[in-house]
């Protein structure tokens, strides 16, 4: 079945098997490689995307349950000011986890454009990163639009 | 001219002699001491703005035309023999193109000896369809009783290696002037690296060379191991890893896979993938072992140290190497009287790795909270304890330390330390919060053969060639920035290639906390080579003398005034540049260089629920000269962090009748999250090694995950009264030590007067 996928602003087409996920279609059919997978099966949080602004674990969401929904990737939010905050407070290290979290926070700062420290730790706990970086990244989201 | 010399390389604690090729004309002298125009400076990530947008590619979204996927059948026991062994119903299934088992590939085994271990793969058109078609080999298993316990294999005299002996002075002898002696057994447990980036390769034959994509910590070690393993010329193997995410030791090595994907590809003629699960992940790349330390302590009324003795038993697993768990004890403190037995305990376990300064971490929990457990029988000021007993040269052989601040870390912990009472007065309720710290030391010097080059363009831009690595750790921008200080231009303006054995010169591994020390060196000798040849230019077309002229802010300078942007000399080459070279020089000779450092802990702890938080821990390393301070403050917060997970939460398991390995994804095995961090203070006496290469820095990879686990666990003692002797320091651990300490209070209490 081919499905029209609403993907950072343009439509995209994809006639993807039953059973593939969301991030397997962005990865490996659209080469929108950005979006990282880590563990596959949703307990890290590295293959984040947005749903109509809501952050999902594009690993463990089947691509047909997707629907008209708008996917936002990282590749749709290299301008935000997030990308500099991150770059210029060191919150990331190897960087695999990196666009991952900078999803996350997207939706959190647009939820909520001052968000406490602790609201950032609730918000962020979802997305691991081995180097520990996760000081920086506090900063980088209490500090986004500096 | 180029200089053969031989020389002492050390990489995590390992000595070798080697010969290498040194040009003659190091001898620059090092920066003064304190930031310069570029280097001391903080500087942002240089590829950060690529890893942040996702378009970094990693070895994980490499998609080359043609290119299958590998997937590997693994051992479901923990020791078994295939008594036979079909692929061939895997290779009538749609899609599967080849498929190797234990006869085909050398890292495949019909004999497995521990859960994970791999013994055939399949190569199809997708990695669902490789997947799908191991379900199709027919293996008929005979399971075999397991060894798991490694006291048990002590017994049996299983080991990976023979036990290693040490002694210095006479311990008994030591052990009979002491007023003091506290004994303890000490256990840590399993760690696995769980780095984000999952191990994997691409390989693939182009013309008659092998080309390896690897997420790799070390390109020539790579290159080196595969041209030795296929007896190729090492020229016709190409090794590329230009972003990486995450190694902390695993990745030293091809690895299982990497073997696997080039025998699918011979066999295929097409390239293949061969990428680890996360699950596979957890079983078989690798981890810290766990450890048994039976340690005792000697000591005089005055906290002198007289007698340390240790026995350890590393329990390594089915394969790797016995690390040194009794470096701390051996190396930290001047104690003349000193013996180890370290036993390398060989089991039906999935093979260790070196993980972030491996044997050091749980060495220095063992010891570190034995001098605490001393201090509190001595009644001694635990920071004071280890002034007293401070090494002021090498243990092993009397030769000078390079350079050792680590009375200066202890004058700078002074402030946090300090706080201690008014952390224990923050107590209420069942929370009880207290202060703790803990001594760090470790290699981290580098050394050579380490070569780069230098390239200067006409628009007076530079980049830096060498095939090192970046894993993470922010190597590309610390090259940049030396670069830059020595070319007198700004950071921007110089670029870093690297991760291309084809594609730039040998360059050191990015382990053992070498990459800055190693390559850093031979980086400003090359940049200084070009900057050399450009003031001879320079000196040629303004008809001036060169010894006035120097290179700043991008410009060519002149003692009597005279300024000219540098792409006036530069440009006169239009297209051509011009090229530097340089190499890292051989490690002061009779010298030991080592890092030092000290942390200390607050801690909260509910004495009803076992719960332990740390709120804060202050770090403060000798690494030498710091390049970029931006970058440095992430590498010790990482550590700590890293350190924070293997202190509380982080145990690899597994089933203990059949060795079946139990916590294989991410929600079994507890990483920390950003909620799990405390409030982290950086600080680095930043004193550039006057000994050490014409920068003065070491290593600080490793240095800061060292002493944690220690700093907590005293902190948790100090809080509580209670001595944790087992790490993760679960809430079962911390109520049984609670236990111990209240029962012990009460015998006290109780005691005739």
């Amino acid at each position: 079945m081919v499905l029209s996928l609403r993907i950072n602003g343009s439509v995209r087409e994809v006639d993807p098997p039953v059973g593939r996920t969301l991030a397997e279609t962005l990865r490996d059919d659209l080469g929108l490689t950005g979006t990282k997978i880590a563990c596959g099966e949703g307990h890290c949080g590295a293959c984040t995307v947005q749903l109509d602004g809501s952050p999902v674990l594009s690993c463990i969401t089947l691509v047909h349950t997707v629907g008209d929904r708008e996917v936002t990737t990282i590749e749709g939010l290299q301008d935000h000011p997030l990308v500099d905050a991150f770059v210029r407070t060191d919150a990331l290290q190897c960087g695999f986890c990196t666009p991952g979290q900078i999803v996350s926070a997207a939706a959190l700062v647009e939820a909520d454009p001052e968000p406490t420290a602790e609201r950032v730790r609730h918000a962020m706990a979802g997305n691991l990163c081995r180097c520990g970086a996760y000081s920086r990244i506090e900063e980088a989201v209490l500090t986004w639009r500096d | 001219m180029a200089r053969l010399i031989k020389t002492e390389k050390e990489v995590e604690g390992r000595y070798s002699e080697q010969w290498v090729v040194v040009e003659d004309d190091d001898a620059l002298d090092q920066w003064p001491q304190g930031p310069g125009a570029v280097v001391g400076k903080p500087a942002t990530r240089q590829d950060g703005p690529q890893r942040a947008r996702g378009q970094a590619i990693y070895t994980a979204d490499l998609q080359l035309p043609g290119m299958l996927h590998a997937a590997v059948l693994r051992s479901p026991h923990a020791r078994a023999r295939a008594e036979k062994m079909d692929l061939s119903p895997a290779l009538e299934l749609p899609g599967v193109l080849g498929a190797i088992g234990p006869d085909d590939c050398h890292v495949l085994q019909s004999e497995p000896g521990y859960h994970g271990a791999p013994v055939a793969a399949v190569a199809a058109d997708s990695f669902a369809r490789a997947r799908e078609a191991l379900a199709a080999i027919e293996v008929e298993w005979e399971e075999l009783e397991p060894l798991l316990d490694p006291e048990e294999a002590v017994r049996r005299e299983s080991f990976v290696s023979d036990p290693r002996r040490y002694d210095r002075g006479d311990v008994e002898a030591g052990f009979a002037q002491a007023d003091v002696i506290v004994e303890a057994e000490y256990r840590t447990q399993t760690v696995l690296h769980n780095s984000m980036e999952t191990h994997q390769s691409v390989c693939r034959w182009e013309g008659d060379t092998l080309e390896v994509y690897i997420s790799t910590q070390f390109i020539w070690g790579v290159r080196a191991s595969i041209a030795e393993q296929l007896e190729l010329p090492p020229d016709r193997v190409r090794v590329v890893c230009n972003y990486m995410g995450g190694g902390f030791g695993s990745k030293n090595s091809p690895g299982d896979y990497t073997y696997i994907a080039i025998a699918l590809a011979g066999k295929t003629g097409r390239p293949v993938r061969c990428a680890l699960t996360r699950r596979e992940e957890n079983l078989a790349t690798g981890n810290r072992n766990a450890t048994i330390q039976r340690l005792r302590a000697g000591a005089r009324s005055d906290g002198t140290l007289v007698a340390l003795d240790a026995e350890y038993v590393n329990a390594v697993g089915w394969t790797g190497w016995s690390g040194p768990t009794y470096g701390p004890l051996e190396m930290l403190y001047a104690c003349d009287n000193v013996r180890t037995l370290t036993y390398g305990a060989k089991l039906n376990l999935p093979p260790n790795a070196a993980f972030r300064a491996p044997g050091f971490v749980e060495g220095t929990y063992g010891l570190e909270c034995l001098l605490d457990e001393l201090a509190a029988r001595l009644e001694l000021d635990p920071l004071a304890l280890r002034r007293r007993n401070h090494a002021d040269q090498d243990l092993e052989d009397g030769r000078p330390f390079s350079s050792k601040k680590l009375l200066e870390c202890y004058d700078r912990a002074e402030e946090h330390w300090a706080r201690r009472d008014e952390v224990r007065a923050r107590s209420e309720g069942s929370v009880r919060r207290g202060t703790g710290l803990a001594s760090q030391i470790w290699y981290g010097g580098g050394g050579p053969p380490s070569y780069a080059g230098v390239r200067v363009s006409s628009d007076g831009s530079a980049t830096v060639l060498t095939a090192m690595q970046d894993i993470g750790t922010g190597t590309r921008t610390a090259m940049a920035q030396i670069a830059a200080e020595e070319l007198g231009l700004p950071v921007e303006r110089v670029r870093v290639s690297l991760g291309d054995s084809a594609r730039g010169t040998y360059a050191s591994v990015s382990a053992g906390s070498s990459t800055t020390p190693s390559m850093g060196p031979a980086v400003r000798a090359a940049a200084a080579d070009a900057a050399r040849q450009i003031l001879e230019i320079a000196a040629q077309r303004f008809d001036l003398e060169q010894r006035v002229l120097s290179l700043r802010d991008g410009r060519v300078v002149s003692a009597d005034g005279g300024s000219w942007p540098l792409e006036e000399i530069t440009g006169l080459l239009e297209d051509a540049q011009i090229t530097g070279r340089g190499s890292r020089g051989p490690n002061p000779a009779g010298m030991r260089v080592l890092t030092f450092g000290v942390q200390v802990a607050d801690v909260a702890v509910d004495v009803e629920t076992g719960e332990v938080t740390v709120e804060r821990i202050a770090a403060i390393h000798d690494i030498g000269r710091v390049i970029n301070p931006l970058g440095a403050r992430s590498q010790v917060e990482g550590g700590i962090i890293q350190g924070v997970g293997h202190t509380l939460s982080e145990e690899r398991m597994f089933d203990p009748a059949s060795g079946t390995i139990l916590t294989q994804t991410l929600d079994a095995y507890k990483l920390p999250t950003i909620a799990d961090v405390p409030e982290i203070a950086v600080d680095f006496p930043d004193i550039p090694d006057e000994h050490l290469t014409n920068l003065g820095s070491k290593g600080l990879g490793e240095p800061p995950i060292v002493p944690t686990a220690a700093a907590i666990v005293n902190a948790i003692r100090d809080a509580t009264g209670a001595d944790v002797r087992s790490l993760p320091v679960s809430r079962e651990e911390m109520l049984r030590a609670l236990r111990e300490a209240r029962e012990r209070e009460k015998k006290l209490a109780t005691a005739p007067a």
